[in-house]
This record gives structure tokens, sequence and C-alpha cells, in this order.
């Protein structure tokens, strides 16, 4: 039990320093069937972090593997129940995702600009709500639920068409509000252990907490397959995931402060490649 | 079940010897999970895979609990002539799911 | 020194420290189970070592999902087995004529443990491999 006592306090002093890289991204290339996918990018100027790195950096080899080949990640089951899905009539209009879209690969390029601002709405958008208002107002059938597995493996699908593409979120203008709002959760201790996103994704990225290598928390791979649960994890959820590490009390998924954050953190990783689906732990 | 996926190369010369992945979605509930109120979850799990090439089986697996979610089987065979490669996955609850793929020689 | 886990907690703070406290093996194969499967594969015969390879994982990321292949030429049936999982059987594999004798798959691992590929090779003799896995437990994960 000494053991246990010195390294719970190791790992206390750790996080409470701020300082603690024990083992930095590896250098290991991103390559998906062939084709070469950039996993780090230069940040933009005054930006918060000297170095973007991909999240598929921190993990293992045979984690990092599964994600080079599309058969060999398990994302893709889900992406074909998202190509079913595009194609399948639902609600009183009788009409399917591809009677107006015709081609899934018409929405590359969607992905790196999300969450945006809705002109229409007056508010800031994420894929989800995209997707729930064709549902609702085109098709007449039912909202899903930001975190069900038909909008994850619909978000799986249209985050797809962008792979490789930078990510691209807009931070001015009428989502400068959200931004702040994001910014502001980022670097708020909460919860019991008192902690704030940054305590682990800024501050510590690369260090253990416990046998976890933690990353930057760039959302550049979302949705992503996490070997923890097999399934597509939404952003939002992970954020939820996050929250509940720390003993603090989450923000709904899709509400005004999650997608806050979400702008925020995207806005973290402009640069950074899409690499949706990808596979974490 | 869900639909399988399977990888294999379209053509391969006589004699190759070709690498076949296979994957199909499917919870495989071990049967050692609980539920919320303690009882065990029963288990259901796909627990066996088989490949046939021209109607002679190549490989066979029985999987047991341990296996992961979205079963996924990768194994090498050598391929003698032109024919057609069969998969099958059998449920627990004795749900049968098949597919077959075709390997040209020459 | 001994210390609660209610102790462990007000320590720590909360979930960090809970489940850093060791894994409970209670659930793992005892011995004889693991004996009995085996025993069920080789019916009692000799098993030597060599001619089969494992790979595995040094450090699984998640016990979840961890890929392991298997591979010896010639051999007739490979039997994979996880000592510290409750049921030791992971997978029975069965090779025919065209079939290379190898197999790959990814598996549960309820803790760090050794995993063991045994084959029967086409005379009718056994050979076996065991890798150690360690499994981190429970992370946040990235």
């Amino acid at each position: 039990m000494k053991k246990l006592l010195s390294t719970v306090a190791c790992g206390l002093v750790a996080m409470s320093l701020g300082q603690a890289a024990f083992a930095d991204a590896d250098d290991h290339k991103l390559s998906v069937d062939g084709v070469a996918i950039s996993t780090d990018a230069k940040p933009m100027e005054g930006g918060p972090l000297d170095e973007l790195i991909s999240g598929w950096r921190f993990r293992s080899k045979e984690t990092q593997s599964l994600q080079t080949d599309d058969f060999d990640n398990p994302s893709f089951v889900f992406v074909e129940d998202g190509e079913a899905l595009f194609a399948a009539v639902d609600g009183s209009e009788g009409k399917s995702c591809s009677n107006c879209h015709e081609d899934v690969a018409e929405f590359a390029g969607l992905r790196p600009t999300l969450p945006r601002w809705n002109e229409a709405k007056g508010k800031l958008y994420s894929m989800e709500q995209y997707i729930n208002d064709c549902r609702v107002d085109r098709m007449g059938a039912d909202k899903w639920k930001w975190t069900g597995s038909n909008m994850t493996a619909m978000t799986s699908l249209i985050s797809l068409q962008s792979r490789g593409m930078p990510i691209s979120v807009a931070t001015d203008g009428p989502v400068a509000e959200a931004y702040e709002q994001g910014k502001e959760i980022f670097y708020t201790r909460v919860g019991q252990l008192d902690m704030a996103c940054a305590n682990c994704h800024e501050d510590n990225y690369g260090a253990y907490i416990r046998a976890d290598h933690l990353s930057q928390g760039q959302i550049n791979g979302f949705p992503t397959y996490r070997l923890k649960n097999a399934k597509m994890n939404s952003i939002h959820a992970r954020f939820k995931g996050c929250m509940k590490n720390i003993r603090a009390e989450p923000y709904k998924p899709g509400s005004a402060e999650f997608q806050a954050l979400e702008l925020y953190v995207a806005s973290r990783g402009n640069g950074l490649s899409v690499e949706s689906p990808s596979v974490r732990n | 079940m869900g639909k399988p996926r399977v990888k294999v190369p379209k053509s391969a010369a006589a004699g190759d010897v070709v690498t076949i992945k296979t994957l199909i979605k499917h919870k495989m509930e071990s049967g050692q999970r609980k539920d919320k109120d303690g009882n065990k979850i029963p288990r259901k799990i796909i627990n066996f895979f088989s490949a046939t090439f021209n109607g002679t089986e190549v490989m066979s697996v029985n999987l047991h609990g341990a296996v992961s979610t979205n079963p996924f089987i990768q194994f090498d065979m050598t391929v003698p002539e032109t024919g057609d490669l069969a998969f099958k996955w059998v449920d627990d609850d004795g749900t049968v799911t098949e597919t077959t793929k075709t390997i040209k020689v020459g | 020194m001994n210390i609660s886990r209610r102790k462990a907690l007000a320590f720590g703070g909360a979930a960090l420290t809970v489940t850093l406290v060791p894994v409970s093996f209670a659930q793992a194969a005892s011995e004889d189970v693991m004996k009995a499967a085996i025993a069920a594969f080789t019916g009692g015969a000799d098993v030597a070592e060599g001619g089969i390879e494992l790979t595995t994982p040094e450090i699984a990321e998640n016990g979840n999902t961890v890929p392991v292949a298997v591979s010896s030429p010639g051999a007739k049936r490979i039997i994979l087995l996880a000592s510290g999982n409750p049921n030791p059987n992971v997978a029975d594999f069965a090779f025919g004529a065209l079939a290379a004798g190898n197999g790959s798959t990814r598996i549960r691992l309820a803790g760090t443990q050794d995993v063991v590929a045994i084959a029967e090779m086409a005379d009718g003799s056994f050979t076996q491999v065991a890798k150690a896995v360690k499994v981190t437990i429970g992370g946040c994960g990235g």
C-alpha cells in the first residue's frame, strides 16, 4: 500500500506542478491505406500551444495500426451503418438523406468548419444539429439523440468525406461570444478533483496519468471508435466522460456549454488534419 | 449480427498465399457481465466462424466469450485455383450469417 | 502500513485513487481450470516449446480489445488461452490443407496475465508459447 500512496502522491504533485512530460508523443507517421495524413501542424500565431499533435501520436503502436487500414479500423462497420441510414427513407415525407443529397461526398469540406454560425437559426451549429434539422424539417422524422448510435454512424460517414483536410473553424464574428465561453470552460477548474481541461491537455500532454498517455485533447479524429466501449464516440460524449473522470457534474451533450467548448477545442486544433473516424483507447 | 465485412483479393496467381480479413458487427456478450441489478447478463456470442474454398474448409474457429465486440478474424491461405471463398458466422441463438467472394486465378 | 479504501478515497480525492488499487484476480481462472483447458486440448500429452509464434502487445492500452496473432506453420489446430480470465478459453482454430496455420483476432483480457497458445501439429505432437501482456486499467483514454 505504501507504493500505492506514493504513486497517488506523485500523480497529484505532477498534476499540480503542471510540468511532467515523461513521454512525449511519438514520431510515427500515419498513412491510411497508403495515403499519408499529417498528424501535426503549426499552431496559429498567439495560440496556447507551441505544437499541434493529433491524439493518434499518443497511442500505442497497436492502437495506431488499427487506424492505418480502413478494414482494420472498426469504425467502418459504423460508417457502413451510416451509409444504410443515408439511403433509408424515414419520416412522414417519405424521404431519405439521399433524396436531397445524391452523393454523401458532397459533404467533403464540411467537417473542418464545424461548429459554425448558422445565420438562419441565429446560433452556433454542430453537425448533429444540421442532421436533426434535415430529419425534422425535410423528412418529417424524429430527431436523433446527440450521442446515439444512429447519429454517430451518420456523423462518422459525413466526417469521413473530409478526411485529410485541415480543421479550420472560425472563431470571430458571430461565434466570438461562444468561443470566449468555450475558452473559459477549458481553463476553469471544476469537480471534486478541481481540474480544468487545460490541466491535462495543455499543461501535461505527453505525460502519463496513471497508465494513460495524455493527449492534447484534440477533436480532429471524432467521432472516434474507442477500444474501451467498442463504439463510435461523439465529441460531446467524450467531454462528458472527461468531466465524469474529474468528478464534475457534466454539461449535457448538445448543451450550449458543450457546443462552446467544441468550438474552442476545435479551434485549438485549427490546421490539424481531419482523421475521422479515428481509433483511440 | 450485422452485415459482415470481408477483405479478399479479387485475383491471385495459382499457389499465391493471400491474407483474408473478416469483421462482423456483434456485441459478443461474454456472459461474465452483470446488469445494474447485479444479475448476470446471459452469454450471446458468435461461437463459430468458418471459411470454405470451393467446398473445402480452409479454416474454422470456435470463439469464446473472450473474443472482443465486433469480432475480427484474419488468416492466410493458399489459392490453388479460381474459386469461391465462403464465410460463415454462427450466433449462440442459431442465426447463421454467410457471404461469399470469388478469387480469380490467371 | 494499512490503509482503508475510505482513507484512500479521502487522500486521493476520488476516482484516480480508487482505480489504482490493484485489480482483484478473484475472478481469474484458477490454475486447475487452466490445466483442465489445456488437458481438454492435448488429452494430457506432453507439450513442447518452439515452432509456434504468438504476437501480443507488451502493454495493452485497453483490455477490451487486445490484438493477438498466432502462427505455427503446419499446425492442424491452435488454441488460444487467457490464463487470467474467468474462463481461459479464447479461440480454437482448426486448419485445412489450404490454410497457412495462422490466425489473428482481438481479445478481452481481464487484467495483466499470460496469453498461451498451443498448437497440435500434423504428427499429433503439441507445442506451446506464452506471452505476458500488461493490461492498463480503466484509463481516461487520451
